[in-house]
């Protein structure tokens, strides 16, 4: 097996320039080309030291190339980002640099998808819920839910575009990184049980001095509860809460 | 309403601006989250603390939206701002307020949901128009294309919040004059609805998990013991 190829140096600035612009990787999120402009929008900084600079032909035809269809998760999209800008720079073929853009994105959604949005996300909302519960000040409350989310969520972007850098197209090794593999499951326990810990505390905060209320609450959340995961795959609970909140208001008007 | 009224709800505005921002264009911080926004929105009227306790309430709900790819999700940014300023505004003790503003909330969410989906079309509309110039490998269609995109996301969160405000404050302050119901029961409804939802989400997500299931029952038992141990 080829040893890894040590990275070309690239500059810090063009490094933080690629990383801001990641951050506005979904800017024009559409349809028909995906994060396909933000993954070019993001790679320019970068492909402006092709030879020719920005007016040259290769930055003209890796602009083109990259601006295409590609869809990833968000915060994954910056270990492409990292592994095209490397390959353009080296000066890989390009049909090697296309299969890397068929390839990637599968593995990059899914991990993501069920990393962050499915772990990450829930999990710090059920932090902040605890402490809320737990009767922290507002200030503490939204700092701990920001706190929490973006440790994972900056670290993500941060150690993707090195990983990416530095790794080239031969990045899916990066994607065995225990985090991404095992992270998702020890994550769901984590959120379940903290979740588990935090409903009846928050929910308690907010009726504050309605204990007689108590046991009627948790009789419709039991029920609720149920009856949302029954409808799972027809409706979004969220839609049921409207209808249910609307009736409610209509029955308090006219009673 | 009058002139100065709108430019009073100018600051809100800007901040369902920005927070609708978030929710998926830039910077994808969570500052979009009810929890976060809600209580953002209540201090800029003064009452944090009631601005986080309709977050709480709208977090519920959120724990059920997951931005994956394609798929459809209220908007909750510029929604927690309205939820979170008409709960905020109005004094501890109003009837219905918190139900009203929930309502009101989701409503918003909804329509922020649809407007997300047709900013999207639109987003695709003006790629198609620079799809020329972005063949031939144009840096500066690519970076205005981007530009364009996130600045119709501000606009967009930020005429929601505007409008949203315009029609449910005064809808809010008729509505909630009309009832009777107490505050406790008001909450007691919305914690419900909105717990059975948060409930069912988390258990959609780790319920797949070997041994999740136990972590959330015993969760839950530990969580109702500290509550009553806070009583």
């Amino acid at each position: 097996m080829n040893a890894p190829v040590a990275a070309p140096h690239l500059p810090l600035r063009v490094r933080a320039a690629m990383l801001l612009r990641l951050f506005a990787i979904q800017g024009v999120w559409n349809y028909e080309t995906m994060v396909g402009n933000g993954i070019a929008f993001a790679l320019e900084p970068a492909l402006r030291r092709l030879p020719g600079g920005h007016t040259g032909d290769r930055f003209r035809a890796a602009m083109a190339r990259h601006s295409g269809y590609f869809n990833a998760h968000p915060y994954l999209a910056s270990v492409a980002v990292g592994a095209l800008a490397r390959a353009e720079l080296d000066g890989v073929p390009d049909a090697q640099i296309e299969r890397f853009r068929v390839a990637a994105p599968g593995p990059l959604g899914s991990v993501g998808d069920r990393l962050v949005w499915a772990g990450w996300v829930p999990f710090s909302s059920a932090v902040a819920l605890l402490a809320f519960g737990l009767g922290m000040s507002p200030a503490g409350v939204v700092l701990v839910f920001l706190g929490t989310y973006n440790v994972l969520h900056l670290g993500l972007r941060i150690w993707g575009l090195h990983a990416g850098w530095t790794r080239g197209l031969g990045v899916a090794s990066a994607l065995a990184n225990p985090v991404l593999r095992q992270g998702p499951a020890h994550v769901a326990r984590a959120t379940a049980l903290i979740a588990g810990v935090a409903l009846p505390v928050a929910a308690d905060g907010i009726i504050g001095s309605g204990r007689a209320v108590l046991g009627g609450v948790l009789a419709a959340v039991a029920a609720g509860a149920v009856m949302v995961t029954l409808l799972h795959g027809r409706i979004e609970g969220w839609r049921v809460a409207t209808f249910a909140l609307a009736a409610f208001v209509l029955y308090a008007m006219v009673r | 309403m009058t002139f100065t009224d709108l430019m009073m709800l100018m600051p809100l505005a800007v901040l369902g601006a920005v927070l609708g921002l978030d929710v998926v264009s830039f910077p994808q911080a969570m500052i979009s989250r009810p929890i976060v926004a809600s209580t953002l929105a209540g201090a800029l009227i003064g009452q944090p603390g009631r601005g986080l306790v309709m977050g709480v309430a709208l977090e519920f709900f959120a724990l059920e939206s997951m931005p994956f790819g394609a798929s459809r999700y209220p908007e909750w940014g510029s929604a927690s701002v309205v939820g979170g300023v008409l709960f905020a505004q109005t004094a501890d003790g109003t009837a219905g307020a918190m139900t009203v503003a929930a309502l009101a909330a989701l409503l918003t969410a909804s329509i922020g949901g649809s407007s997300m989906v047709l900013l999207r079309r639109a987003n695709a509309v003006w790629a198609r128009k620079q799809q020329a110039r972005i063949t031939r490998g144009s840096g500066s269609a690519v970076v205005a294309l981007q530009l364009v995109g996130m600045t119709s996301d501000l606009l967009r969160g930020g005429a929601l919040t505007l409008v949203a405000l315009v029609v449910f404050m005064p809808l809010y302050e008729a509505v909630t004059a009309t009832l009777t119901i107490s505050p406790v029961l008001s909450r007691a409804v919305v914690v419900s609805i909105a717990s059975a939802v948060g409930l069912a989400a988390v258990w959609k997500v780790v319920h797949t998990t070997v041994g999740a299931r136990w972590y959330l029952l015993g969760g839950l038992a530990m969580g109702f013991g500290i509550a009553a141990a806070l009583k």
